[in-house]
C-alpha cells in the first residue's frame, strides 16, 4: 500500500502520543519555527526500479521539500538507500540497475532523461556516504579535490573555499593547523564532517547522506546532527538513516519505507507521533525491523 | 597436605605425538628449500665474486680505475707454455705479446719463437656488451609491457562490464601466464622477427618479452586496481569527478605501488628468460655496442648480446675447466647482482609511493 499524504493531509497535532510507551523517541516539538519552503524540489513520481530481474523499489511518489531535511526510515532492505542512490544516479554505476517506469524531477528535469550528464547532475547533488571515505590525500586537498577536478586551480580562491567548507561543516577550529596533514589520521566523526566539507565545498543543491552517523560514537553522532541542523539553511537534505531517534531528531519530513514501498510520508512529527499506517506505528515504535 | 592434582597438565596422546611430528616435517622441508636456496647462491658468489674483484684495473684516464671483466667485451682467452712459464692471455694481449717476441727475436736474428696456445673462445676480457643488451632488453620490455598491462587492467577492471567475454579474456590471461618460455620464443621468431621483418633485434625482443610478462603484469595490477577501497572511487564520483578524472586522481596513484610489486617479479622473469630471445634479439657475440649506430633508427633494430644468453653459450658451447670456470661463475654472479639491483631499486620505489598514500 502507498500512501502519497504530502500533498493531502496535514495532521493535527494531537495530545495524546500514539507511540506506546516501551519505546520513546523525542520529536521535535510542534513550536519550531521553519524558514519557508520554497516548495517542492525533487519529485518522485511512479519510480519502479530494478537491480537486474529483481525489483527493489515498487511505484513510489514522493515530493522532497527544497531546503528542509528529509529521512527515509524503515528495516534493511527496504530500498531507502536504493532510493537515494537514485537521485544522484550513483545506481548507474552498478551493472544490471534499470529504472523501468516513472522519473525523478529536479527542479522540473527528469534526472534520467536523455539530456542529463550524471556527471553534472551529480555535481549538483552531493553525497556522504556510510562509510567515511576521506581520501588518502591531506585535509585540504580532499576539500579541493572536488574543485580542481572542475578545472579550478586558483591557490588563492582555493585556500578560501576550503575554509568556508571547513567552516560550514565545523571543522575549522579543529583542523587549521594541520591542513596539509593526511585526512584519515582524523578520528572516525572528525573524517565523517570531513567529507561534509567536501560535499559542500562544490556547492551542491541537495546533500545525499546515506546513514552518515552508522559508524559514529554518540558524540560524534550529535555533532554531525548539530551540522545537519546548520546545513539545512542552506541545502536540502535527505537522510537514510537506521535510528529512528536520529530520523526524530533532525528532520522535518519522514518516509518510511518497507519492502521497497514507500508506506508513509508525512512530517516527522506525525509519522512518529501518530502515523495513520499500521506498520508505520509499527515500526516507530519498535515492535519490528 | 598433598598438592592439588592439576587437571591442565599434557595428556600424552598418539594426535599429540603426531602433531609433533608433522611440526617437524613442516620445519625440515622450510629449512630444506632455505639450504639450497643457499647453496646455490653461495656457489655463484664464492666462485663467481673473485672474478670481478680481480679484474680491476688502473687506467691513466679518468676515472683511472676499470674493471676488465664488467666494463669490456670477451675475447678468447689464450694458454700457452713460454720459456718454461705457463702463460694465459686475452686475445689483443696475446698477438701484441706474439708481435714484440717475434720483434725481439728477429732483433736478435733467432728464428721467429713458435707459440702453441690452447684457445677457449669467450673466457677472457668482460661482459660488458652482455650487461648493456640486459639492461636494454629489461628497460624497452618492461616499459611495454607496464603500458600495455595498465591499460588493459584499467580497462577490464574499472570499464568492461564482467560478463562472459570478460571471464574469457581473463581465462585466456591467466593461460597465456602457463605457456613456456620457448614457445613465446617461437612465436616473436614467427611474428616479429619473419613476419614483420624486424630481424633479430631488440624491437623483436622487446615485444616478444613483453608478451611473456604481459599476463603477470595484468593480473597483478587487476589485483593491486581492486584493493583499492570502493569508496574512493565513489566518493569521487560522487563529488561529479568523471571516470577517468576518478581512475587518474583518484584510484591509479594507489594502485601503483602494488603494480610496481608485480613488475619486479617480471623484471627478474624478463632479465632471467634465455628462450625467448635466443630466436628474436639475442646475438653470441657482437662486437659493437648497440649505441654504436649509422642512423638512430637501427638503434632498435640490431641484436644485442645479452647475460643469459651469454650464460647459456659460455657453460655449453665451450670446454668446462679452470680457464673458462672464471668466466662462467662470474657472468652468472654479474647476473644476479643486477637483477637483485633492479628489484631491490623498485622495492625502494614502491616503499617510497606505498608511505605517501595509505589507508
Amino acid at each position: 500500500m502507498v500512501t502519497d499524504i504530502s500533498s493531502s493531509k496535514t495532521t493535527p497535532h494531537m495530545e495524546t502520543p500514539a507511540a506506546p510507551a516501551t519505546f520513546k523517541v523525542n520529536v521535535p516539538s510542534s513550536s519550531t519555527k521553519l524558514p519557508a519552503t520554497t516548495g517542492t524540489l525533487i519529485d518522485i513520481d511512479n519510480l519502479d526500479f530494478y537491480y537486474g530481474a529483481k525489483q527493489a523499489l515498487f511505484d513510489v511518489n514522493l515530493k522532497l521539500d527544497d531546503k528542509r531535511v528529509t529521512a527515509f526510515i524503515g528495516p534493511s532492505g527496504c530500498g531507502k538507500s536504493t532510493l537515494l542512490r537514485c537521485l544522484n544516479r550513483m545506481n548507474d554505476l552498478i551493472d544490471g540497475t534499470e529504472v523501468k517506469r516513472g522519473s525523478i524531477k529536479i527542479r522540473g528535469v527528469d534526472i534520467y532523461g536523455k539530456n542529463v550528464d550524471a556527471i553534472e547532475l551529480r555535481k549538483r547533488v552531493g553525497m556522504v556516504f556510510q562509510k567515511s571515505n576521506p581520501f588518502p590525500k591531506s585535509i585540504y586537498e580532499n576539500i579541493a579535490y572536488g574543485l580542481r577536478i572542475q578545472g579550478q586551480n586558483n591557490k588563492v580562491r582555493l585556500d578560501e573555499i576550503v575554509e568556508k567548507s571547513l567552516r560550514g561543516a565545523a571543522l575549522w577550529e579543529e583542523v587549521k593547523d594541520r591542513l596539509h596533514e593526511s585526512g584519515l589520521g582524523l578520528s572516525g566523526g572528525q573524517q565523517q564532517r570531513l567529507c561534509i566539507a567536501r560535499t559542500i565545498a562544490v556547492s551542491p543543491e541537495v546533500i545525499l547522506m546515506d546513514e552518515p552517523c552508522s559508524a559514529l560514537d554518540p558524540i560524534a553522532t550529535a555533532k554531525v546532527e548539530e551540522l545537519i541542523h546548520e546545513l539545512k539553511k542552506e541545502f536540502t537534505i535527505i537522510i537514510v538513516t537506521h535510528s529512528m531517534q536520529q530520523a526524530a531528531r533532525c528532520s522535518d519530513k519522514t518516509a518510511f519505507f518497507y519492502m521497497g514501498k514507500l508506506i508513509e510520508y508525512d512530517d516527522t512529527r506525525t509519522i512518529f507521533m501518530n502515523p495513520s499506517n499500521p506498520q508505520t506505528e509499527a515500526y516507530v515504535s519498535g515492535r519490528f525491523g | 597436605m598433598s598438592e592439588p592434582s592439576n587437571p591442565f597438565a599434557t595428556k600424552p596422546s598418539t594426535g599429540r605425538s603426531l602433531e609433533k611430528v608433522v611440526l617437524g616435517i613442516f620445519r625440515a622441508a622450510t629449512y630444506f628449500v632455505l639450504l639450497c636456496g643457499l647453496a646455490i647462491f653461495a656457489d655463484i658468489v664464492l666462485k663467481g665474486l673473485p672474478t670481478v674483484a680481480n679484474a680491476f684495473k688502473t687506467t691513466s684516464t679518468f676515472p683511472y680505475v676499470t674493471n676488465t671483466f664488467l666494463f669490456e667485451a670477451p675475447e678468447s682467452l689464450y694458454v700457452f707454455e713460454h720459456e718454461g712459464k705457463k702463460l694465459e692471455m686475452g686475445d689483443r694481449e696475446f698477438r701484441a705479446f706474439r708481435e714484440a717476441e717475434e720483434a725481439k727475436a728477429a732483433a736478435a736474428k733467432q728464428p721467429a719463437p713458435k707459440f702453441k696456445p690452447e684457445s677457449y673462445v669467450y673466457s677472457a676480457g668482460g661482459i660488458w656488451p652482455c650487461i648493456v643488451g640486459t639492461v636494454l632488453l629489461v628497460v624497452g620490455s618492461m616499459s611495454i609491457a607496464l603500458f600495455l598491462g595498465v591499460c588493459s587492467a584499467i580497462y577490464l577492471n574499472e570499464y568492461a562490464k564482467d560478463g562472459p567475454v570478460v571471464r574469457f579474456i581473463r581465462l585466456a590471461i591467466l593461460n597465456l601466464a602457463g605457456v613456456p618460455s620457448i614457445v613465446f620464443g617461437l612465436f616473436g621468431f614467427g611474428m616479429f622477427v619473419i613476419f614483420f621483418g624486424w630481424n633479430v633485434s631488440l624491437m623483436a625482443g622487446w615485444f616478444t618479452l613483453a608478451f611473456m610478462v604481459l599476463p603477470v603484469v595484468i593480473t597483478a595490477s587487476e589485483e593491486s586496481l581492486k584493493a583499492v577501497p570502493k569508496g574512493f572511487r565513489e566518493g569521487s564520483l560522487a563529488l561529479g569527478a568523471t571516470k577517468w578524472q576518478t581512475i587518474r586522481k583518484n584510484v591509479l596513484p594507489y594502485a601503483l605501488p602494488g603494480i610496481l610489486t608485480s613488475s619486479i617479479l617480471g623484471i627478474a622473469r624478463v632479465a632471467g628468460e634465455t628462450a625467448p630471445i635466443m630466436f628474436t634479439a639475442a646475438y653470441v657475440v657482437r662486437d659493437k655496442l648497440p649505441w654504436d649506430v649509422e642512423k638512430s633508427a637501427d638503434f632498435f633494430f640490431q641484436g644485442v648480446m645479452a647475460l643469459p644468453y651469454h650464460i647459456y653459450v659460455v657453460s655449453s658451447k665451450i670446454p668446462q675447466n679452470e680457464y673458462t670456470a672464471r668466466v662462467q661463475y662470474g657472468t652468472a654472479f654479474v647476473f644476479l647482482g643486477i637483477v637483485a639491483t633492479i628489484a631491490m631499486s623498485s622495492i625502494i620505489f614502491r616503499n617510497k609511493l606505498r608511505s605517501r598514500y595509505k589507508w
